[in-house]
């Protein structure tokens, strides 16, 4: 396959493709930032401390997205198993040289900032799934030994990503890598199958506890006792959980106001403007505030999957729903968890946590996103703004 | 490879379906998103309304300011100084290290104070902890300029404890200091005052003894409050009670007087009013300044007071128990009068010794007094004299005029350890020791030696009593907050007028007849005389060898075998109000080295201010003088002055 099987011709070239930007998801995308920006200006409580910086890595994130968008999809689709083997490679390299952070390798210093390999995994996989079920003919996708090779290219970061150990990062990689699989069209029977496993396995890890071969580790455990019963230890480790649900039901219809919130503010939030910061949200814009932002992510997840339909080319389709599908395991996960639906995991809510890797590798995605929209095989006139 | 037409309409159908179905199942979990919000939000907003109230409303204790001490005329002997402190909550500082030695920078910092602080630090990051106490307006402004560059620390303005007169009042008031783990396991119902930080409490005397009264009650302020403790603002306050006033019945100029009059000696004075029982003073010395166990003592400090072999730290008034020697003569000679085994002009003969059960008991005279009456029983201290008295008389009722003296009674007075002492009888004897009671240890009591100990405090009100002839207790305290304490009067004493007489003229004569042990402190005041008995008492055994080869000089003796020396004393005579006991430790001569003193107590007391030279017997007036004007007095709280010329 090459750059000639799509319609080159009808694809903006230069300035026109900006033009051809989904400007629609770029006002999306912004809107939410600055939702992002807003709550971190709150929760610190009236200071920049951290708004500012944030606006500084979405400006950043901003230029790469169209840095990315500028390049040809087909480029993305050639460079794709290299970028998931340096990937690879790098959390193979936390592992070894990785400086501790927070219990935990899973970076590697640079210098200017901190790499979060697992981070950029979880595009580099997408990545790579689309590119294998764009190299495999249709009517093999279902085949065992045609099923084996992506499962494996799952399980290897996961394994790598769990070994940190960072449990809400596998759980992201092993679900958005499942989802890319099942868009490609593997047989129904599979899925069914790894999760009747999966429930086998969860049961094998529960069963593990207290004995010599325990699966996880004891924080793990106790996080899972306190999911399923928060008031148990709620100055404990049952804390997070019962503080965070205080905070967004403490806000009500329309919540506290800005800069009204009690609770986060006042530091019963632990990481207030990482991955509990949706509580702030809740807890001063209420339900109305809630709602605005899912709802603006659920918009961003059907610009996607539109774009997608549009696409008529495999790799950018299932890229682009790919990404979209990751995107919206990050926000459901982290909304389940702060609203005590899932165990604490430690996943931010993308685009508005705190945070430089995981906001800088979102952008990376919505620019890979933007490109598959560009560089689109257009029917004739489509996309032109300005017949020639 | 050319992809196929079939290919890529098979795999795009296939991927617009399941995208179809995954939109459908992110958009259903979306609805579930949003139910869960709206279950949190609306249908339990209540609810969590009211766990995030309680979450973040506090209420926080005001200190309240801890009661004054006055002394009876209303010089303030424990007050309450602002201090000025700086503290920090690690958590606020981003560098502990930076911001410590920014502070360096700009203050001095005491090293011991701030590794102490540093410790404490690491084990309460969000709690404030004091950095450095005691700090001058001048380094407070400093830090206050500065604080914006110092995160985490605050400067403070608090209470403490002072005492302005320092060394006199250190066994009186004692003093207070940082609540310890044990003072809270102590309480029975602990104050949550205790758990605040900086919180001083008693620790001894008064301080201690009037914790209840002194404390006074929070306040409390309603704050809201994060979870790191911190303070965000004030939602209001309900204003405490301040700790209840104390006067004393201490006289501050008298007892500043003689804790001068004392000096380095180790020795114990107590003052009383025999008409009611005041304690106009009570010293202990050699003393300590209370003001360095307040914000707590340094280790070398403290272990050169703990080492000294004149015991600063101990409460010589109601702690030091000695054997009262010859001033327990007058308590042998009442029990004799109220046994009826004296009386008149009965006279025993003293030849040097006795003689019972095959041993000699000496008379300190050895060529013995030869014919001894009452009066002259005490005004020459004749010892013989008290030992055929009390193998008459008997020890069980020797013993019980003691007790009606006030002798082996722990008083209930405000200070720490008030020791009861000891009164023996036969009973004792044979419950403490197993023993029987033998004649030889009636004739050792009988001189105040053997089982005998007394406090100083006890000896003051023996004296009182007998020159009162009521049955008077000390009293510490006049007044709590306005309110005065009953009189320390109970009633009249259960002796008969003409027993109490006998004792009062002997006294007398011990100080203002010819041959009377104490005539060198004898004065004439504007009319007013004393009477008073003076007391040696052994501490090691005098053997029989020795007694043949000449008793050793106390003043070849070490300092710690010497004999102790006492005073006890009334004035003036004929219409007593004040009762003074003095006990020197090793002092040697009780008419020698205690009597001075108590004289000179004594004679502040009746003039309310330095005694006049004039009222001295000319023989003494140069020593007089000489000592006096060489006390170092606190010109604030001793009045009068000493008149060189006559």
């Amino acid at each position: 396959m090459s750059y000639l099987e799509y319609n080159v011709a009808r694809v903006p070239a230069g300035p026109g493709k900006l033009l051809a930007l989904n400007w629609g998801l770029v006002l999306l995308i912004t809107a939410v930032a600055c939702i992002g920006f807003m709550v971190l200006y709150s929760v610190a409580g009236g200071n920049w401390r951290w708004a500012e910086p944030q606006m500084q890595r979405f400006v950043l994130g901003l230029g790469l997205m169209f840095a990315v968008a500028m390049v040809p999809i087909w480029f993305w689709r050639n460079v794709s198993p290299a970028i998931y083997g340096v990937t690879l490679l790098l959390l193979v390299a936390v592992e070894l040289i990785g400086a501790t952070g927070g219990g935990a390798q899973r970076w590697i210093e640079l210098g200017f900032m901190r790499l979060q390999p697992s981070e950029l995994m979880k595009v580099a996989l997408v990545l790579m799934l689309a590119a294998y079920y764009d190299w495999l003919p249709a009517n093999r996708v279902s085949r065992p030994q045609w099923v084996i090779v992506p499962i494996l290219l799952i399980l290897l970061p996961t394994a790598l990503v769990l070994k940190q150990p960072d449990l809400g990062t596998a759980i992201l990689l092993l679900a958005g890598g499942g989802a890319v699989m099942f868009l490609a069209g593997v047989h129904w029977a599979y899925f069914a199958t790894v999760i009747g496993a999966a429930v086998g396995l969860v049961t094998l890890v529960i069963k593990s506890r207290g004995t010599a071969w325990q699966l996880i580790k004891d924080y793990q455990f106790r996080r899972i006792d306190t999911f399923l019963d928060p008031d148990s230890d709620p100055l404990g480790a049952g804390y997070h959980i019962t503080q965070s649900k205080i905070a967004l039901g403490s806000g009500g219809w329309t919540g506290k106001g800005f800069m009204q919130g009690t609770q986060a503010r006042l530091n019963f939030l632990p990481e207030k403007h990482t991955d509990f910061i949706f509580t702030t949200l809740a807890e001063e814009f209420g339900l109305i505030g809630g709602m605005s932002l899912l709802a603006l992510y659920l918009l961003i997840i059907a610009f996607c999957v539109v774009s997608a339909l549009r696409m008529k080319d495999r790799f950018a389709s299932l890229v682009t729903l790919g990404i979209a599908v990751a995107f919206f395991l990050f926000f459901a996960v982290n909304m389940s968890m702060v609203m005590g639906m899932a165990p604490v995991v430690g996943v931010p809510l993308p685009l508005v946590s705190y945070g430089g890797s995981a906001m800088l590798v979102l952008m990376l995605a919505f620019g890979i996103v933007q490109s598959a929209h560009v560089h689109r095989p257009r029917a004739q006139g489509e996309g032109q703004l300005f017949r020639r | 490879m050319k992809r196929n037409i079939q290919d890529q309409a098979l795999s795009s159908r296939r991927i617009t379906r399941r995208a179809l179905v995954m939109g459908g199942m992110q958009l259903g979990f979306g609805a579930l998103l949003l139910g869960r919000m709206r279950h949190l939000q609306v249908d339990q907003a209540d609810e969590f309304l009211l766990l995030a109230e309680e979450n973040r409303i506090k209420v926080r204790l005001i200190a309240p300011a801890r009661g004054l001490v006055y002394d009876r005329n209303g010089v303030v002997l424990a007050g309450n100084e602002q201090i000025y402190r700086v503290s920090m909550i690690r958590e606020d500082a981003d560098d502990v290290d930076a911001v410590i030695a920014h502070l360096r920078g700009l203050v001095k910092l005491d090293e011991e104070t701030l590794q102490r602080a540093l410790r404490e630090m690491d084990r309460r990051p969000h709690q404030s902890v004091t950095l450095a106490d005691r700090l001058s307006w001048e380094d407070l402004s400093v830090i206050a300029v500065n604080v914006p560059a110092l995160p985490g620390i605050t400067p403070e303005v608090g209470l403490s404890r002072v005492y302005p007169l320092g060394h006199d009042y250190a066994h009186v008031i004692g003093y207070v200091g940082r609540v310890s783990e044990r003072d809270i396991a102590e309480a029975e119902d602990p104050d949550p005052l205790l758990q605040t930080p900086q919180f001083q409490i008693g620790k001894i005397g008064a301080e201690k003894q009037l914790e209840g009264a002194l404390r006074g009650k929070a306040g409390a302020r309603r704050v809201e409050q994060n979870a790191a403790g911190r303070i965000m603002r004030e939602l209001g306050r309900t204003e405490g009670r301040s700790g209840q006033d104390v006067q004393l019945t201490i006289d501050a100029g008298l007892q500043n007087f003689i804790q001068a009059r004392l000096g380095q000696e180790s020795a114990a004075a107590v003052v009383m009013d025999v008409r009611n029982g005041d304690v106009l003073a009570a010293v202990s010395a050699p003393s300590y300044d209370p003001n360095l166990f307040v914000s707590g003592i340094s280790v070398p400090d403290y272990a050169g007071l703990r080492d000294n072999d004149h015991r600063p730290l101990h409460n010589k008034i109601v702690q030091g128990l000695y054997p009262p020697g010859s001033t327990f003569k007058m308590v042998t000679l009442m029990a004799g009068l109220e046994a009826g085994e004296i009386g008149g002009g009965d006279r025993f003969y003293c030849g040097g010794y006795t003689k019972v059960a095959n041993r000699r008991f000496h008379c300190w005279k050895r060529g013995g007094h030869g014919w001894v009456d009452i009066a002259k029983s005490l005004r020459e201290s004749c010892d013989v004299f008290y030992y055929e008295l009390a193998q008459r008389t008997g020890i069980d009722r020797i013993a019980a005029m003691a007790r009606k003296l006030g002798l082996g009674t722990a008083f209930d007075l405000e200070m720490t350890s008030v020791s009861e002492g000891l009164v023996p009888d036969r009973a004792w004897k044979r419950e403490r020791r197993g023993e029987e009671w033998v004649i030889g240890d009636s004739l050792n009591a009988s001189i105040g030696q053997g089982f005998v100990l007394a406090s100083p405090l006890q000896l003051a009100v023996m004296t009182g009593r007998i020159a009162s002839g009521l049955e008077v207790n000390p009293r510490l305290v006049r007044s709590v907050d306005g309110v005065a304490r009953p009189s320390g009067v109970q009633g009249p004493l259960d002796i008969p007028r003409s027993h109490l007489d006998g004792a009062r003229n002997g006294m007398y004569q011990v100080i203002n007849a010819v041959g009377g042990t104490g005539s060198r402190s004898k004065f004439d005041m504007a009319g007013m005389k004393w009477a008073g008995k003076s007391g040696t008492s052994q501490v090691r055994n005098i053997t029989a060898a020795e007694r043949a080869r000449g008793v050793v000089r106390n003043e070849d003796l070490p300092w710690g075998r010497r004999d102790h020396a006492l005073f006890v004393g009334y004035a003036p005579y004929d219409a007593p109000k004040y009762s003074v006991a003095v006990v020197v430790e090793h002092g040697g001569g009780g008419s020698s080295v205690a009597g001075p003193i108590a004289r000179d107590a004594i004679m502040y007391a009746l003039n309310g201010g330095l005694p006049p030279l004039g009222a001295y017997p000319a023989a003494e007036r140069e020593k007089a003088d000489e000592v006096l004007s060489s006390l170092r007095l606190n010109p604030t709280v001793v009045r009068g002055r000493v008149k060189s010329e006559v």
